[in-house]
């Protein structure tokens, strides 16, 4: 199986959807002529055209609306965002149009769109580029939310949004861009609202997605060098999310660690770990760990950068916590 | 903030322990595994290390106390941190809504109201059989100051398999009982009680040495073996015993018994006839049929005769209520059925409690004759042995042979006297031997 980075799954991804539907076309800043400001639209402008890829000024709130209304209209636009930190400035067109359209027109209207670009933390961009707004987006009903952590899983779930007849975020990352993985060559999708074990364990659940993901997996092999086995519950889906499998492995294991990468307060994890401590009430024997991002501004200095995003150490701490091992 | 220390279950069967010594005092910065006191358990002095770090505050209880499990014995916070005064402690842990929900809340609560004596929750028990069902279910654990601290897992595993959570000793943050907790204490406990096991184990492992022919053994004190222990041990060193000691010629009450036995359907017992002999002999000595109450002594106006009937583990009296006015066919018929509850452990408290006078017969096991110890609030009770052929001197001087019993019985001293106690025995012999006396 060809193994091909993040960046060429969305492409793939991108190319093979636009080539079966007319409908779907891309825009977004710099999407066309300089091939995607991370180079996941590279040779789409040459092989499509102008009419479908599309570049914009630097407006997220205008082309985050044309999208909106194209969508409305029968077409099924991929809007991409630079980054999700510009896309607070769509935020209105998302919330209160993309997510709100289907249900206020009692089904009327459709609403297949894509919002996809970076989110979470890079390096050295400090306190207003680097954040992990997944909140923003999971919060909203009416939208549905998908972070996938490897190549394999992009591609899938990428072309699953795009035929998906309701709004979709597609949460990326600028330095996920670069992970290498496993995509085989024929035709898959990957059903949205599924979780993924991404290993499997008796000991422990770790609840993860998107880029922690690689953490989780690396403090898993330290465990295991313990004697400790982790099971690895990748959401890959934020809404709706897939709690059954987060539960069969909490009732495997009677403890869970939530990590992730964005701020603590109000996350995804935070109502994870709220869902596991209902749900799994009686087989828990100790209480829900999370392991999030600090909840500071991302400091510039590399050392406090690093020192407050989710780590190998981190997740093994709470790992041992959550086993009473040490203190 | 700081947190009442518990005492804990230092063995399996610990249900109490008494501080022997305070290896720390008040003021001591302690760890987590450093020894607070010495505590003297059911089988053996054991460390009673602390379950979590931080400053010894106060001891709640001192040198020479017992302390059931789950009371607190001190208080363990930060330095300077105020706790409330709580001595003395007397909490009860079975509080009789105990099955229902927890009553306070986890958080810090201000000091219970003030307990109830002692000794008040255990009295409030009827000594009956616990049923099986009632024991091993799992009371929510309310200790001294909010709840056990456990995992859900923990609790859930604990009741699948029977345990008390409160014995159990908590590794987890705070003395939290966590799943290995249970496992473990299970573990031990199944050491104590899976004899056959272990003798398996045992040939096995060590096939050269003679295995003893009996297994160490802890077993658990059920809580009817509790009240025989406390009861008994309260009246045998309360009230001081004496015992007096007759043989009766029985041929004439056993003629007469296989007699009616022979025209009626239904056999009498003899139990019915000392029963019955009993209580016309108490009516004529009401100063048996009574009670020591300290300022007073309570003379009953009925006669309520209690039989010990022996079960597998312990012992109850059936009591056969206003003897006295009651024929011997009616008294056997309500015993039979009295005994037979007995037997099947569904005697409810008013059939077994606040005898009278009581019997006891050991005769069945070939007891030539014994003494008892006196069933409270009765001021006597009978024992009765074997009835057997012994060779007996006439008045004539000859041998002739004759059904003997020899019974005995326990006296109150404070209550009955020598010559009165004398007195019932030689009328109750005197009717045994010719119950027309009963007609006098």
């Amino acid at each position: 199986m060809p193994v091909i980075t993040y960046r060429e799954a969305l492409n793939q991804a991108l190319d093979e959807e636009m080539a079966r539907d007319e409908s779907v076309f891309l825009i977004g800043e710099e999407v066309g002529e300089y091939n995607g400001a991370y180079k996941v639209s590279k040779g789409l402008l040459d092989k499509y055209g102008p009419r479908r890829v599309i570049d914009t000024p630097i407006t997220e709130l205008g082309f985050t609306g044309i999208g909106v209304g194209a969508a409305m209209a029968g077409l099924r636009p991929v809007v991409e965002w630079m980054t999700h930190n510009f896309a607070l400035l769509a935020l209105d067109q998302v919330v209160n149009n993309a997510a709100k359209m289907r249900y206020m027109s009692g089904g009327q209207f459709k609403l297949p769109i894509v919002f996809r670009g970076p989110n979470g933390p890079a390096e050295y961009l400090a306190a207003q580029h680097s954040q992990a707004l997944q909140t923003y987006w999971a919060h909203v009903p009416g939208l549905k939310v998908v972070a996938p952590a490897t190549p394999y899983d992009a591609k899938g779930l990428l072309k699953s949004a795009i035929r998906d007849d309701n709004p979709v975020v597609v949460l990326e990352g600028e330095l996920m861009y670069s992970f290498k993985g496993e995509v085989p060559l024929e035709e898959y999708l990957i059903p949205i609202g599924k979780a993924d074990v991404k290993r499997e364990g008796g000991d422990v659940t770790i609840v993860t997605y998107s880029k922690p993901l690689k953490v989780v997996q690396e403090a898993a092999e330290l465990l295991a060098s313990e004697g400790i086995q982790a099971e690895i519950v990748d959401l890959r889906t934020l809404r709706p999310l897939d709690e059954e499998t987060v539960y069969r492995s909490v009732r495997k294991t009677n403890r869970a660690v939530v990590v992730e990468e964005s701020w603590p307060v109000c996350s995804v994890g935070s109502y994870v770990a709220w869902l596991i401590s209902k749900n799994c009430f009686d087989v828990l024997d100790a209480q829900v760990e999370m392991v999030a991002s600090e909840d500071i501004p991302m400091p510039y200095n590399h050392t406090l950068e690093l020192a407050a995003q989710p780590s190998v150490a981190k997740v093994v701490a709470a790992v041992k916590k959550v086993l009473y091992l040490g203190e | 903030m700081a947190e009442r220390i518990p005492m804990v279950a230092l063995s399996p069967t610990m249900e109490e322990g008494r501080i022997l010594s305070w290896k720390v005092k008040p003021g001591d910065a302690v760890k987590s595994g450093t020894v607070l006191c010495e505590v003297e358990t059911d089988k053996a002095t054991m460390e009673y290390e602390s379950p979590r770090d931080g400053t010894l505050l106060k001891l709640i209880r001192q040198e020479g106390e017992s302390v059931k499990v789950g009371e607190p014995i001190a208080w363990i916070g930060k330095p300077g941190e105020q706790v409330p005064d709580d001595r003395p402690q007397a909490a009860p842990l079975d509080k009789p809504e105990g099955g229902g929900k927890p009553s306070s809340s986890p958080g810090q609560k201000p000091p219970t109201p003030p307990p109830e004596s002692e000794k008040a929750p255990l009295e409030k028990q009827p000594e009956k059989a616990p049923s099986p069902a009632g024991r091993g279910r799992l009371e929510v654990p309310v200790a001294e100051g909010g709840i056990v601290k456990s995992s859900p897992l923990a609790r859930k595993l604990a009741s699948e398999l029977g345990i008390d959570i409160r014995r159990i000793t908590g590794s987890g943050p705070g003395g939290r009982v966590v799943r290995r907790d249970v496992l473990r204490f299970q573990e031990s406990a199944g050491k104590v009680e899976g004899g056959k096991e272990l003798e398996g184990e045992r040939a096995v492992v060590a096939p050269s040495k003679p295995a003893p022919v009996l297994l160490d053994q802890e077993i658990p004190v059920s809580g009817m073996r509790a009240a025989i222990a406390r009861r008994l041990s309260e009246s045998f060193f309360t009230a001081p015993h004496y015992f007096l000691r007759v043989a009766v010629v029985m041929d004439g009450l056993l003629d007469a018994r296989s007699r009616y036995n022979a025209e009626g359907t239904q056999k009498v017992s003899l139990n019915a006839f000392f029963i019955k002999l009993a209580a016309e002999a108490l009516r004529r000595h009401p100063r048996i049929n009574s009670t020591w109450k300290g300022s007073t002594i309570h003379i009953h106006g009925s006669i309520d005769i209690g039989l010990a009937v022996a079960l597998p583990d312990g012992l109850i009296t059936p009591v056969v209520r206003n003897c006295g006015g009651k024929g011997v066919r009616e008294i056997d018929q309500e015993l039979s059925v009295l005994v037979d509850k007995a037997k099947k452990g569904t005697l409810k408290p008013e059939e077994y409690t606040d005898a009278t006078f009581t019997i006891s017969n050991l005769g069945s096991f070939g007891i030539e004759e014994f003494t008892a110890i006196i069933n409270p609030p009765g001021s006597a009770i009978l024992a009765l042995g074997e009835i057997r052929k012994e060779p007996v001197v006439t008045e004539q001087d000859a041998i002739v042979i004759r059904r003997i019993l020899r019974m005995t019985l326990s006296c109150d001293h404070r209550v009955i006297d020598g010559a009165v106690g004398a007195g019932f025995l030689r009328d109750l012999k005197g009717m045994m031997e010719d119950p027309f006396r009963i007609l006098l």
